[in-house]
């Protein structure tokens, strides 16, 4: 990024106060003589996109492509081998179904991959800056009685009492049903879970596709079981048992993998249908936020009070624009948050060391986690999810078990899957620097220095960031 | 040379929590605008702008039809169709750029549509009349969705 342009191009470059839309890209992009660059490009969060922005996954897929791969063999192998039995001896509606719903499946299975799950994106520098001088003024007034720390606010959702946590990474107080992902290193809002199966964290704009593909998945992987069976015994009435599996051998694949599928599958769709009759996610309903045993008047705020409406809620209501806009062009002039910038480089990585960096692995994850060692509370559902496993031999997750339905997953979640990488271990380069503004001087720079951006991005501010991180910290963990 | 103006100071109106995940703003007029704009004019376009955000997150027969149209066709249609959300958050671009030329930029000040903060904040961004120098900004005059979508 150029810092310091000519005198005479600033004048045609700077507009006064314009509300109709400006295009300094045109006159900047041929002083930087490269092609405009996308949002995505620079997009802070550890996720990985595809197909020019359009594709956004997590950073590990390759359980995704595992998935991807059981249900294509699987229903291959179905349509090949038993679907011309079936479809000559029963009726042919049989493949015609079985393909229908291979093709939901699948469409749900990628929708809910590729989209975005409802990342929030972070707080420009601006408005970090405004939210920390609001929590300075907080912490500097005492008065007698309960406050909450200034990290975090309270808010009352229909009659309950509801704490909004502020997030190191992103700088910004959480809505409410939002939650860090520290797989991806992003606030969704309505943060279900992170799902490795899936490829992606599952939030509030592909909860609905995240739910249609199990419950569409429990009815391919039931019908594909329920056939093969029929398949073999109509077979086997004919010319024998063992005849009938020399004749058609996927069949004993297809029914071994099915039959551990439907026990898990089937137990996650019924899982996630109560969550979703009773509004839940299931990160609320680990941690037991709106359960009785809590305090006696515990109630879900958000819940419509019954059944139908919170159904439709979650299935049909307003599907929300992505807020990330990852194909939008980088306008040089607009503010972007704070990043460490995924490897392209827009600001050099070595301006991200900084004595941030001890306190990093700490600020990085949920307050609830302090440290890396250990297994995280029961609370933490961002690690490896609690999607259970679609059949017994999977090396990459020792701890899952066949037929651990979702509700019974306590136990995945101590253990670290082993595909995680330790994601409690932030690097340096991961926290957002505060030095890094000086490199997003640029909109306010090449002022020739009336306005010196250095009081926007006082370094003096940038100790008492750490400052407070570290104060804050010791708050949280009382918390 | 023009007229310019510099930045002083940004405002931010954080979102309104108390009726749930719903996209509200605090109606709550900021301390720091007292003496550049009216209350009133504030507090209407903040109100208006909730109702809007209000009617395009509501869950009625229309979007539940287009929720279940979506769905049969496998959410297909969208790559043809406006999202009825989209389409609000069109008639909220234009809405801010109206009032931003008719009450906010006579006044020296902003609006910064909200989706271009992802929904967090509305910013409304304070200029300074500096006469003739040549420090004027043009940062926030890319409102108004200058970026793809």
């Amino acid at each position: 990024m150029h810092l310091g342009l000519d005198e005479p191009v600033r004048e045609c470059q700077y507009n006064q106060i314009c509300t109709r839309n400006s295009s300094p890209m045109e006159t900047l992009s041929h002083k930087k003589k490269r092609t405009p660059r996308r949002k995505w490009q620079i997009f802070p969060g550890r996720n990985r996109f595809y197909c020019n922005g359009r594709v956004m996954m997590a950073r590990q897929t390759g359980v995704f492509y595992l998935t991807l791969v059981l249900i294509m063999v699987t229903s291959g192998l179905f349509f090949a081998f038993d679907c011309p039995f079936l479809a000559s001896n029963l009726t042919p509606a049989i493949p015609v179904i079985g393909g229908v719903l291979f093709l939901f499946v699948l469409g749900m299975l990628l929708r809910a991959s590729f989209s975005d799950p409802g990342v929030l994106p972070r707080a420009t520098p601006d408005e970090a800056a405004d939210l920390e001088r609001q929590m300075d003024a907080a912490n500097g007034s005492s008065g007698p009685g309960y406050r909450p720390p200034p990290r975090i606010r309270e808010v009352v959702i229909n009659g309950q009492t509801v704490k909004l946590k502020y997030c190191f990474t992103c700088k910004i107080f959480r809505p409410p049903r939002a939650s860090h992902c520290s797989l991806c290193d992003n606030c969704v809002e309505r943060f279900d879970h992170h799902c490795p199966w899936v490829g992606n964290c599952v939030g509030k704009r592909n909860y609905r596709f995240f739910y249609l593909f199990i419950l569409s998945l429990s009815f391919l992987t039931i019908f594909i079981f329920a056939f093969v069976i029929t398949h073999v015994i109509l077979r086997s009435n004919r010319s024998g048992f063992l005849n009938a599996l020399k004749d058609s051998p996927a069949s004993v694949l297809e029914v071994v993998v099915c039959f551990f599928s439907v026990w898990s599958i089937v137990g996650l769709s019924g899982f996630h249908t109560y969550l979703i009759s009773s509004n839940q996610t299931t990160n609320e309903d680990i941690k037991g936020s709106w359960s009785t045993k809590r305090a006696k008047n515990n109630y879900n705020p958000y819940s419509y009070g019954n059944v139908l409406t919170n159904c439709c809620a979650a299935l049909c209501g307003p599907l929300h624009p992505s807020l990330i806009d990852r194909r939008g062009f980088i306008q040089p002039d607009t503010p972007q948050p704070l990043s460490h910038s995924n490897g392209s480089g827009l600001y050099p990585s070595t301006q991200n060391h900084t004595h941030m960096a001890a306190a990093t692995p700490l600020l990085h994850s949920d307050p609830v986690m302090m440290g890396r060692a250990g297994p995280p509370p029961s609370g933490k559902t961002s690690l490896g999810g609690p999607c259970s496993s679609l059949a017994p031999s999977q090396p990459s997750l020792p701890s899952s078990m066949p037929g651990l339905g979702c509700a019974g997953d306590m136990l995945t979640l101590r253990d670290p899957d082993a595909h995680c990488h330790h994601h409690h271990f932030v690097s340096p380069e991961e926290m957002p620097s505060p030095l890094g503004p000086s490199s997003l001087v640029l909109p306010f720079a090449a002022h020739g220095g009336h306005l010196n951006p250095a009081q926007l991005y006082d370094p003096a501010s940038q100790d008492s960031l750490h400052e407070d991180s570290v104060r804050g910290l010791v708050k949280l963990s009382s918390v | 040379t023009r007229h310019s103006a510099s930045l002083a100071t940004k405002v931010f109106i954080q979102r309104d929590y108390s009726e749930g995940t719903v996209c509200r703003f605090q109606t709550k007029f900021p301390s720091e605008l007292d003496s550049r704009i009216e209350r009133t004019l504030l507090e209407d376009t903040v109100k208006t702008l909730n109702t809007y955000y209000a009617e395009a997150e509501k869950m009625g027969g229309q979007s539940y039809m287009e929720g279940c149209l979506a769905c049969a066709t496998a959410y297909i249609i969208f790559l043809c169709m406006e999202t009825h959300y989209e389409k609000v958050l069109k008639k909220i671009s234009g809405y801010i750029q109206e009032q931003n030329e008719k009450i906010y930029a006579p006044r020296g000040l902003l609006l910064t549509d909200p989706i271009e903060r992802g929904m967090r904040v509305m910013e409304v961004s304070v200029f300074e009349d500096r006469g003739s120098s040549g420090s004027s900004l043009s940062s926030s005059a890319t409102s108004g969705g200058s970026a793809q979508r």
